[in-house]
């Protein structure tokens, strides 16, 4: 699992440059074609690229969690789920405990953020909370903890902002091409063939080049995806967990509100599908749900080759992890799937869905800053932040309760 | 001359591959007792619960005093032997892991307990302590293979040699029971 973080490095860096250099190519031939110098183009590309680079490396995961409305949770507000993301910080040897944010949202979704492990965070949606039991929350968070630990989220903001750069160029460029009239730069006579090949080229990269990135970027993302299964598995020992959300979550048809096209590949599986479909349909950045579910079914131990024994049976052909982060586990041959938690052993789970729900709702009340008072006869009263009294009357047993400040 | 830089040239990469596996043997056995001191803090934070669960308890279960004491003694067995001694330590706490679990079990046909926040709490710290332990073990294991793997394997072995690395030893479990996870059921 170690080895496949460097395999990762290595990769980032080969994909990052195969999509610099389809960026600069194109910028090069954009600037040959409507101001006749091919550096120029160069340096806007260059310049656009940067800054979005920046102002992803910095502010992205502000920016991600703030479009998303995402709240951040401390301990006290949800010790069960705090303990499980300690559970996996644990179990991948994360230095940092990640923050924990909430999206109130009932579509049952994760995603994990932030460029380094020492700045990640795990953020999950209500519905996911209230729905999965601790196993399943536990495969599921240990998802996102392998997409923090692999360098996964790092790795896909800075292809999306490489994506974004050549979209938002090739866009342009074409509006102005066919909107605009033919550029400045167009000469009336002569050129030359060599020209002529130029402008040739710089067509088919303005049309080719976004949806090449988009190739490569979708290609990545479902790898990261198989990556993080995998290590999920390693990690709980317990691939059931994960199969058994994942399951949950397809039969969900609830949409994410609050998620864009830029922001999909960051959950745990694809948040865009028809309202009243299933999710099993899903678009090129997840694989589909079924075949990550049958794959992790499929494990007979829990280790990465486990993992791609079980891939290379699904869908025959070579395996999906790098070799390189196989070697090392197995090795190890003692990744041993564990038994089912107690919580997931229940034949009746109708009371604890109950309760999970509840804890879930209480959880938002008081992200939402309303206040809860229990009066003894049973009643729970909550007060909106806006509700300015110092005391107020129990509706059942006529109890006053003074209204304390948070 | 040329002899001479290809000499110097090759004591340099040699140095460089020297200094760079040493570098890397050190921080996997930093990483190795790194992952040694989680499993204390995680033992810990299991002691420091249990006085507390069994106060919770106490008041409830009042024909469950063995059970209950079963708990007290190996926390105190397990508390009292010395770290190092892996084997012995490793064994005590196994067992105070069975009789927390015989525990949990019981309180099961106690539906008042069940109904105690203060117990739920606790249940869930206890649920997530074990699960941490053993999450810690684990890691701690794949640590030791890692270390492991560096000093028997060519070249690194070499290095690890002149420099007195040795192998880790591995966890394990020692006591049968705590091999399967404590078929607790709650219903």
């Amino acid at each position: 699992m170690w080895e496949q973080i460097r395999a990762n490095r290595t990769r980032s860096a080969f994909l990052t440059a195969a999509m610099g250099i389809l960026l600069l190519l194109l910028g090069y031939f954009l600037g040959l074609y409507f101001f006749e110098s091919g550096i120029g183009g160069l340096i806007i590309a260059l310049v656009i690229w940067g800054i979005m680079t920046l102002v992803a490396y910095f502010q992205g995961d502000n920016i991600l969690l703030a479009l998303s409305r995402a709240k951040k949770i401390k301990r006290d507000d949800h010790p069960k789920l705090y303990n499980i993301v300690e559970e996996m910080k644990i179990a991948s040897g994360l230095e940092k405990m990640p923050d924990i944010y909430i999206i109130d949202d009932p579509a049952p979704n994760a995603f994990a953020t932030g460029r380094d492990p020492q700045k990640a965070a795990v953020v999950i949606t209500s519905g996911l909370l209230a729905k999965l039991n601790r196993d399943e929350l536990q495969g599921v968070v240990g998802h996102e903890v392998a997409h923090i630990k692999n360098r996964d989220v790092m790795l896909m903001a800075m292809c999306a902002v490489m994506l974004g750069t050549i979209v938002i160029l090739a866009w342009y460029a074409t509006r102005v091409l066919f909107f605009g009239g033919m550029g400045r730069g167009r000469r009336s006579s002569g050129g030359g063939q060599a020209q002529m090949i130029m402008l040739a080229v710089g067509i088919v990269l303005m049309i080719l080049a976004p949806i090449a990135a988009q190739l490569i970027y979708f290609a990545i993302s479902r790898k990261r995806e198989y990556l993080a299964d995998s290590s999920s598995a390693l990690y709980t020992r317990y691939p059931e967990g994960l199969a058994s959300a994942l399951e949950k979550i397809a039969a969900s048809t609830k949409q994410l509100k609050s998620a864009n096209q830029a922001t999909a590949p960051m959950y745990t599986v694809n948040p865009f599908r028809k309202k009243g479909k299933a999710a099993s349909n899903l678009t090129s950045t997840h694989p589909p749900i079924q075949e990550r579910i049958r794959i992790l079914r499929a494990m007979s131990g829990a280790s990465l080759a486990d993992y791609d024994k079980a891939y290379r049976q699904a869908r025959g052909g070579a395996g999906v992890l790098p070799a390189s982060a196989l070697t090392l586990d197995e090795l190890g041959g003692a990744a041993a799937l564990r038994a089912p938690s107690a919580d997931s052993k229940l034949l009746k789970e109708m009371p604890q869905k109950v309760k999970r729900a509840r804890e879930t709702s209480d959880l938002m009340w008081r992200l939402n800053e309303y206040k809860t008072i229990d009066c003894p006869c049973g009643t729970k009263l909550r007060l909106s932040p806006r509700f300015g009294v110092t005391s107020v009357r129990c509706p059942h047993c006529g109890r006053t309760h003074q209204v304390k400040e948070l | 001359m040329i002899a001479v830089y290809i000499v110097v040239g090759i004591v340099a990469i040699l140095l460089i591959f020297f200094f760079a596996t040493y570098n890397g043997l050190i921080r996997l056995r930093n990483q190795k007792r790194n992952a040694w001191a989680q499993i204390d803090v995680q033992l810990k934070r299991r002691y420091d619960l249990i006085p507390n669960l069994v106060n919770t308890v106490k008041g409830y279960v009042k024909h469950e005093r063995g059970t209950l004491e079963a708990v007290t003694k190996a926390r105190k067995l397990a508390q009292s032997l010395s770290a190092d001694d892996i084997g012995a330590r490793s064994k005590a706490e196994g067992e105070l892991s069975s009789a927390l679990a015989r525990l949990l079990a019981v309180v099961e046909n106690y539906p008042d307990l069940k109904a105690n926040q203060n117990f739920l709490a606790l249940q869930e710290e206890l649920t997530s302590t074990e699960n941490k332990i053993s999450f810690s073990r684990q890691y701690y294991n794949d640590s030791v293979l890692r270390l492991n793997d560096k000093v028997q394997m060519f070249p690194s072995n070499m290095v690890a040699s002149m420099t007195g690395f040795k192998q880790g030893e591995f966890f394990e479990v020692t006591v049968a029971a705590e091999k399967e996870a404590p078929k607790v059921s709650f219903t």
